[in-house]
């Protein structure tokens, strides 16, 4: 009789973190002290806390493990598991009541912590809560029955009409209404093949949403996916998944061959007559193949390029034949609007934007990870809330959405609510959900050309104004990175900008100046500081930078000299009052800006000018 | 899959290995597992418990959990019932039997087992 669950997160985050040795560490202990048969082990998906992992949680306690190491494993079994006893030290401190001074030592419940509190779990339902290589436990939380309910109780036209009044909208980043999509796809059924293909090929640095979906709850993707060949009348699909994501892959895998197994995928499902089933293809990690016309070339085997369109996909997509493409979180959403119902999905969100919206939150910010809002809530909940804030008491400065095809909000517009129309508003992009803090010590021109590279890097080169347009663009900031930019080059970055949008071919070059163009608008005097002053106002440019000995804190103790690599520091002939040594000075020449001399100094003598 | 009652019958057969992970817990059945506990029998009681609330299908509302020693190790194997709006009821001296019948009266009728408390057994 099982008596307790412990369930070990084995995303891709809290993997690489060791967890799956946990798992099998503490297989082998419960089997020790003979509770194998009364304590479960369970691997779920990610539980968004990825800041703090490998995290473990137990059931019925529901107590809260994070940054368990192996050394840790005895002690959960002999105290936790055998006595009772929760192992303090490890609960996380939110969840800890002690910690809280509460007389009860009775952990609050998860989902009341800052991090769960405001967030709305719908696409991430399932993530950390079930073991996603088990469809039964799927099953269990109302896996299929959407399937089963769309398949028996609905037309084709009524599940159109359904996603079409939820008002759900593409989460791959265009925002485009989903149902409108399977609208146009849904002409001639049953007398032309067609497809539907689900776009796994997250990209953007920093996004890992997707891959958390289909590592924690991969039948929800085939539930939608099979729902959506019903309504378009297809019954053959494919994820496009990139080979960078291993577990996602493994995982799903298992899911399609247990949905086969069970008679989901296949021929005459639920005894309706409908046939459908899918195969996984892998991505070569090619940034350009998350757009929609390039996705599909690939698939069907050819160099991974973009075409115009139209023909729009779902006129003429894979092998030619009516296509429909949703994103991942797209599909996860799917399900659950058939189960629940209209009302209930259009009571989240704002007017145009319905539903919630899964971030991965990164950079300088406490809790780093995934977490799941309803749209409209505001940025500054976001970052100040469910993410802890900034660490080291800096000050928020930006935080970039929708990766290189977005932009960036900067502090003054922190409490935007975040939705697609607000982002378009004041020129960001919802994006796919890559949400990327940047601090005080970030600088904004530094940070244009980190994207910009990206782009340049991944461009597929079939289109000129993204080829060459975006190497330029890289060019003229580097120059100004260099020091040797001049005011008419913003104005020249603007302009080559708009041609740039307006003359590529695909969605990678008409939103590659997005960074640019947001940071001209919000952080221009960063720009003029690197053109007219030469300083870098966060001290990031090396070229714009230098250190600097203080000669009057300076004892001339000589460890910044040792610790040189380039012998840039030499005696000066100053000895400062009260020191007994002749101070240092960095000869600039010489000086590589490594930060050896700063990290060393016990003084605090050394400092960025 | 060729029918809905086929899914059905999947989710019933799981219902009760995946409900400890989403039990509202109105109902709070905590066993005193130290050393003490287990030496004076408190494993049996225990897993009559975690049996008794399976098979009794009380999952979604009851949890049953472990704690460590209170400090009245005379009185083990010692057993807390917390209950959302009323007084903690403390059961001493228990066994597998003495917690069926805890079940039956108390959690399913509502009415505490006076005869097992720490109240009657106190000399």
């Amino acid at each position: 009789m099982i008596r307790s669950h412990v369930l070990i997160c084995g995303g891709t985050g809290c993997s690489s973190s060791g967890s799956v040795k946990l798992s099998e560490k503490l297989a082998e202990e419960l089997k020790a002290k003979g509770l194998d048969q009364e304590i479960k082990i369970v691997l779920t998906g990610c539980f968004g806390l990825c800041a703090l992992g490998p995290i473990m949680i137990v059931y019925p306690e529901g107590t809260f493990y994070s940054r368990v190491t192996l050394d840790d494993i005895p002690e959960i079994v002999s105290e936790h598991l055998e006595k009772g006893r929760i192992v303090e030290r490890l609960v996380y401190n939110e969840t800890d009541a002690a910690a809280n001074g509460e007389e009860e030592l009775e952990a609050a419940s998860l989902s009341e912590t800052t991090f769960y509190k405001k967030q709305k779990r719908v696409a991430l339902r399932n993530c950390g809560v079930i073991n996603p290589e088990n469809i039964d436990e799927y099953i269990a939380m109302d896996g299929y029955f959407a399937l089963e309910k769309a398949l028996r109780e609905m037309t084709p036209d009524e599940v159109i009409q359904t996603v079409l009044d939820s008002g759900l909208r593409g989460r791959g980043g265009g925002g485009f209404p989903t149902g409108l999509k399977w609208k146009f796809a849904s002409g001639n059924r049953g007398q032309v093949k067609k497809y539907v293909a689900c776009n796994a090929d997250e990209g953007d640095p920093g996004a890992f949403m997707d891959r958390s979906i289909l590592e924690g709850d991969p039948h929800a993707v085939i539930e939608a996916m099979a729902i959506a060949a019903y309504a378009i009348g297809a019954d053959e699909g494919y994820v496009y998944v990139r080979a960078e994501y291993p577990i996602a892959v493994h995982r799903l895998q298992i899911a399609i061959d247990q949905a086969r197994e069970y008679g989901l995928l296949g021929e005459n499902i639920f005894g309706t007559g409908f046939n459908f089933d899918m195969k996984i293809r892998l991505g070569a990690g090619a940034f350009v193949c998350g757009e929609e016309t390039a996705l599909m070339t690939s698939i069907e085997g050819n160099r991974g390029e973009p075409r115009p369109r139209p023909p729009f996909p779902a006129v003429k997509g894979l092998f030619d034949q009516p296509t429909v493409l949703n994103n991942v979180e797209t599909y996860a959403n799917i399900p659950q609007i058939i189960l629940n119902g209209v009302e209930w999905f259009t009571s989240m969100g704002t007017e145009k934007s319905k539903g919630t919206k899964v971030f991965a939150l990164g950079g300088k910010i406490t809790n780093t990870g995934l977490v799941e809002v309803p749209m409209g809530t505001t940025l500054r909940e976001v970052i100040e809330e469910i993410g802890g804030g900034i660490p080291n008491g800096k000050k928020f400065k930006a935080a970039q959405t929708g990766g290189p095809s977005g932009g960036c909000i900067p502090a003054s517009l922190i409490d935007t609510p975040i939705d697609y129309d607000n982002l378009t508003a004041i020129g960001c992009m919802m994006g796919s959900g890559g949400l990327i803090v940047m601090d005080e010590d970030n600088c904004m021109v530094d940070i244009a050309k980190f994207f910009l590279e990206f782009t340049v890097d991944e461009s597929c080169g079939k289109c000129t104004p993204c080829r060459v347009g975006t190497r330029r663009l890289l060019e003229i900031l580097d120059k100004i990175i260099s020091g040797n930019g001049e005011m008419e080059d913003l104005d020249r970055m603007e302009e080559l900008c708009e041609y740039i949008k307006s003359a590529s071919l695909c969605g990678l070059g008409q939103t590659a100046p997005n960074p640019v163009i947001a940071t001209l608008k919000f952080f221009r005097d960063e720009y003029i500081a690197h053109i007219v002053d030469k300083k870098c106002p966060a001290g990031v440019c090396k070229s714009l930078m230098s250190y600097v000995i203080d000669k009057e804190k300076c004892i001339g103790c000589g460890k910044c000299l040792k610790n040189c690599p380039a012998d840039a520091i030499t005696k000066t002939d100053y000895v400062a009052p009260g020191h007994k040594l002749p101070s240092l000075s960095i000869d600039a020449s010489k000086c590589v800006k490594c930060g050896a001399c700063v990290s060393g100094c016990k003084f605090g003598a050394i400092y960025k000018d | 899959m060729k029918s809905l009652e086929e899914l059905k019958a999947i989710k019933a057969k799981m219902q009760d290995k995946v409900v400890l992970r989403k039990s509202s817990g109105d109902i709070r059945i905590v066993v005193g597992m130290a050393t003490c506990g287990i030496a004076a029998g408190a494993r049996p009681v225990l897993n009559a418990f975690v049996q008794g609330i399976n098979e009794a299908g009380l999952g979604e509302s009851v949890i049953v959990t472990q704690t460590g020693c209170i400090g009245i190790c005379q009185y083990e194997p010692v057993v807390e019932v917390y209950t959302k709006d009323a007084e903690k009821v403390t059961y001493v001296k228990m066994t597998a039997e003495k917690a069926a019948e805890v079940i039956e009266k108390h959690i399913k009728g509502g009415k505490p087992v006076a005869e097992y408390t720490i109240n009657a057994n106190k000399k």
